[in-house]
């Protein structure tokens, strides 16, 4: 039907550089894809030979009696993700004050901060985790620390993005009426930035519940110690109630941070 | 400025118990979860720990950064690769698996009810750690770089599906109405309403993503899904620090690198 119109539009322009975008970006994929053996007839061979038979012992029936001794590594999981994100957040408010180049107009330290901020980020929590399981020893320490490096970056990274969009108009207003850097920061740039402040810090910490619920996989406390444990023993049935409890926390976790979050901003 | 914080009027007092009751519970959620942690001290190795660190940081495993052979646990340069390779693979799955899930979850397209439903599923996608589902997908595939593109794939889907209906959620309905009018049937409003529409908002969400997935194929590895992940664990497991130091040197310069280029083109694009 539609076609009967083609012919009456005007002509289109041309879409050399288009295609060439389109074909760069398929040799990426298909020389990546051909790198990383991902090969889907095999996929589809061995989920037929092995993959049914896995999930069945997962999910069919997943062991219910383990669902008690599941609770307090559980509990543990979200002590880290709650500790991990407050400490965090602690720190990220002075860090990104000094990274916003609209309060702190010295360029070099605006620099370094967000150089140390991005580096903060780069590293995978569970890299931290391993790590710091080798100064303190296994247990929810560790990961602890790991964690609030990890919201660190995170939430001073987004928040030193929001003290850069403020309304300038209310600082100028404050510097009219002689107010110092300190009047500033505390009458004009915290009451504007500190709903989103709070916002990241809950998305730091529903990112942190997820991320403490494998942690224990390199000996940092939470839930993944267990994970660890019923894999080696091949207990599928336990670790399917694992995987089913956890998700279920993490769901109700997200639902209760994310209906704050929309009303904080 | 003190004299003139005196002469501004009163602030509300309103709502000020509900305000006492946040700051209640939030104190004593923080409280709970610090009496959850137990804080052991520091191990008595751990001095001997810091000096090791040091000298590995000092004497740093060239050979592993120059080898070129193709086994990630011998070539760095070749883990590094793997581990782009399974991002951009598992970006790719997802990108195009997430584009059903999320035009079942836009209210526009398929009605209130259905996208509430649509939306309660890519919820529940994203609530899966990408971890676990390695650990699964293993089981499924067996281990190797296969699996970690899977579990990339499938829970890049949660954010990805969710984005994309958004951004089908407040495109322009008028163009869809007009290929409507004319009869287009339901394939031709998709191809020739709404995803040249949304198109740009897509790639650049994709590309979002595609770091986000950097960052998680870096850890795939520890669970056995390819990429630099095992030999971090390894390296990390037998505190071979030199090696540790410079596969997390290497994986700071390439995802700053890789941010670079890929939000250069996101600003290019929307």
């Amino acid at each position: 039907m539609i076609s009967k119109f083609e012919h009456n539009l005007p002509k289109k322009p041309n879409k050399t550089k288009f295609y060439s975008n389109v074909i760069i970006f398929a040799l990426i994929i298909i020389s990546s894809a051909w790198f990383a053996g991902f090969n889907i007839i095999t996929l589809f061979q061995n989920f037929f030979r092995f993959g049914f038979r896995l999930i069945g012992q997962i999910f069919f029936p997943p062991d219910w009696g383990y669902f008690d001794n599941a609770i307090p590594p559980l509990l543990e999981t979200i002590q880290m993700a709650i500790v991990g994100s407050f400490i965090g957040a602690i720190f990220a408010f002075p860090a990104a004050v000094l990274a916003a180049n609209n309060f702190i107009h010295i360029k070099w330290l605006n620099k370094t901060v967000r150089v140390l901020l991005n580096i903060t980020r780069t590293l995978p929590a569970l890299v931290l985790a391993s790590i710091f399981v080798g100064l303190f020893g296994s247990g929810s320490f560790p990961g602890v620390i790991a964690l609030s490096i990890f919201s660190f970056g995170l939430i001073s990274k987004m928040t030193y993005e929001s003290i850069e969009s403020i309304d300038f108009g209310q600082v100028e207003a404050l510097m009219s009426v002689g107010g110092n850097k300190w009047n500033i920061l505390r009458y004009s740039i915290l009451p504007q930035v500190l709903p989103q402040f709070i916002s990241y810090t809950l998305y730091a910490f529903e990112v942190n519940v997820r991320a403490a619920a494998v942690l224990g996989y390199v000996g940092a406390g939470g839930i993944g110690q267990k994970y660890k444990i019923f894999l080696q023993l091949r207990r599928f049935d336990n670790v399917g109630t694992i995987i089913i409890i956890s998700f279920v926390a993490v769901l109700i976790i997200d639902t209760i941070s994310s209906s704050i979050r929309r009303r904080l901003v | 400025m003190e004299n003139i914080l005196k002469k501004l009027p009163q602030k509300p007092r309103a709502n000020s118990l509900y305000k006492t009751l946040i700051y209640i519970v939030v104190i004593s959620l923080v409280i709970w979860g610090f009496s959850g942690i137990q804080y052991n001290g520091i191990m008595q190795t751990a001095r001997g720990e810091i000096s090791d660190m040091l000298n590995g940081f000092l004497n740093l495993d060239t050979v592993y950064l120059t080898s070129f052979e193709a086994d990630a646990l011998v070539s760095l340069p070749y883990a590094i690769v793997e581990t782009i390779a399974i991002a951009i693979c598992g970006t790719f799955v997802s990108g195009i698996l997430a584009i059903p899930f999320a035009l079942m979850a836009s209210q526009n397209i398929v009605g209130q009810k259905t996208a509430n439903f649509g939306k309660f599923i890519i919820t529940m996608i994203r609530t899966f750690p990408e971890l676990i589902l390695a650990l699964v997908f293993i089981g499924v595939v067996g281990p190797g770089a296969p699996a970690g593109i899977l579990a990339l794939g499938v829970h890049s889907i949660g954010m990805l599906g969710k984005l994309y209906s958004e951004a089908i959620e407040s495109m322009d309905i008028g163009v869809k109405e007009g290929v409507e009018s004319c009869g287009g049937n339901s394939s031709e409003v998709l191809f020739r309403a709404v995803l040249p529409q949304v198109a740009p908002e897509f790639l650049s969400y994709t590309l979002f993503r595609f770091e986000i997935n950097m960052r998680a194929a870096t850890i795939l590895g520890l669970v056995g899904a390819g990429g630099i992940g095992a030999p971090l664990i390894f390296a990390i497991v037998s505190r071979n620090w030199s090696r540790v130091w410079v596969i997390v040197l290497a994986l700071i310069v390439t995802v700053t690198i890789i941010d670079l280029i890929s939000s250069s083109i996101r600003k290019k694009l929307v």
